[in-house]
């Protein structure tokens, strides 16, 4: 029933000091995905190939149809892209580049605009050169909104924002995904924002895919463990565990695959359960990055 | 055209999801709906907002509304008709039966984590008589 926003078959590119490998991953159209990893991580990497900035090594990529970075003219109109390092005319006002944008866009909404320059409380006859970082970041984001692109692809779009114009940002995004035609791709380092909107979270450490998933079955999985114990016991071993904590006496176990079975095993190595938390995404992504670090590690 | 924005904005902005809430999100939308439904805001046969718009009214994930309305049908709570959109169930006794539901949810938990503990169904109960004790000293 649905169709594919983005989907990434194998892809990989190679430089000197940094290898992305097999990166796979899907967006179904509707849905935001939230693009979660450390600095360097490859983030901005497979962004720009997806969108047709930087060519693969191996493996396909298709947005919205259209294969990469073949297809890459077509495929710009429907796509709009944001990140930090955006250039705008610093001596030009707000209204000259929308102005700009409408004689370059022709599904440009002006209505749409003008309510986000009124949301975003921006000035629309003030030169750039003049804006906060904060309105930078909002007078780019509403430029690339008002073009209606069928996909967004916003790198960090959340970073250096205030927690009310974060607000305002996140629900102009949950806006965009009413059209259930329409899709977002973000990376960010602000985990609660991507807990909060996305429905799928995709990991990325070291430039490979740690996980992709939707975001319920995601938080569903993952539970910390705790327990008391007396020497005799080890949690090593012990299947679905990630990682564990002890001092003394008392300790913790992650899973990722939590069932209550898990927590009976747990129980017949010999500890007493004394909690099952669940994890926040924050959580969740430090302690997936560590995993695959020492995996990784020969 | 500014005045529906502003509206839709804030349609069903009575909703509100807390993230420092153990819980996760789709039972913190499940709750509230069952809560608007319990005291009569949202009376049976009452259309509840497309899966979307509640989404971007609340602003949680389309994912996150769709799991608490598929949970809340299982329940019997909401009814959802292909193409049509959901409505609150038509049975009126459903409120009560479902407030007896939630209690055996909390119920369930409670006899979970007792046994996660190693204590016995006596100790619970004892437990359950020294709460209730309490509650009934502070005039709760």
């Amino acid at each position: 029933m649905s169709e594919l926003a983005v989907k990434f078959q194998g892809v990989g590119k190679d430089y000197k000091h940094f290898h992305l490998r097999d990166i796979d991953f899907e967006l179904e159209e509707g849905r935001i995905m939230g693009f979660v990893g450390p600095n360097g991580a490859g983030k901005s990497t497979t962004i720009r190939i997806l969108l047709g900035l930087i060519h693969q090594d191996r493996g396909n990529v298709s947005v919205l149809g259209h294969a990469m970075p073949c297809d890459q003219v077509q495929a710009k109109w429907d796509i709009g892209f944001v990140s930090e390092d955006m250039r705008l005319y610093p001596q030009a006002t707000l209204a000259w580049h929308m102005k700009l944008m409408t004689s370059i866009y022709p599904k440009w909404d002006e209505d749409y605009a003008a309510r986000l320059v009124k949301r975003f409380e921006l000035r629309p006859q003030q030169i750039l050169k003049r804006f906060s970082h904060g309105e930078r970041t909002k007078a780019v984001l509403l430029m690339a909104l008002a073009r209606r692109p069928r996909l967004l692809v916003l790198d960090e779009p959340t970073t250096g924002l205030d927690p009310v114009a974060r607000r305002d940002v996140l629900h102009e995004f949950m806006d965009v995904v009413t059209d259930e035609r329409r899709s977002i791709l973000f990376s960010s380092h602000n985990t609660l924002d991507v807990e909060q909107i996305s429905d799928q979270i995709t990991f990325i450490d070291k430039g490979r895919i740690i996980r992709s998933q939707d975001k319920e079955t995601f938080l569903e999985q993952w539970r910390r463990v705790r327990f008391a114990a007396t020497g005799g016991f080890s949690a090593e071993g012990l299947p679905g565990i990630v990682e564990t904590v002890r001092s003394g006496h008392l300790g913790a176990v992650i899973t990722d695959v939590y069932s209550e079975e898990v927590v009976e095993r747990v129980k017949q190595a010999g500890a007493d359960i004394t909690a099952v938390e669940r994890m926040t995404l924050e959580e969740i992504f430090v302690a997936n990055v560590i995993r695959s670090r020492n995996e990784v590690r020969p | 055209m500014h005045t529906v924005y502003t509206q839709y904005t804030y349609m069903h902005s009575e909703l509100v999801i807390s993230q420092t809430d153990g819980r996760p999100m789709y039972q913190q939308v499940m709750e509230q709906i069952r809560q608007k439904i319990a005291v009569g805001d949202w009376p049976p046969g009452h259309e509840l907002p497309s899966i979307r718009a509640l989404a971007a009214s609340v602003k949680v994930s389309v994912i996150t509304v769709k799991r608490a309305y598929m949970e809340l049908e299982r329940e019997g709570l909401i009814v959802t008709q292909q193409g049509r959109g959901s409505f609150v169930a038509d049975d009126v006794s459903i409120g009560p039966k479902l407030q007896r539901e939630e209690l055996q949810h909390h119920l369930e938990e409670a006899v979970k984590r007792a046994r996660l503990l190693g204590m016995d169904l006596s100790e619970l109960l004892d437990m359950v008589r020294r709460i209730r004790a309490e509650m009934l000293k502070d005039g709760k």
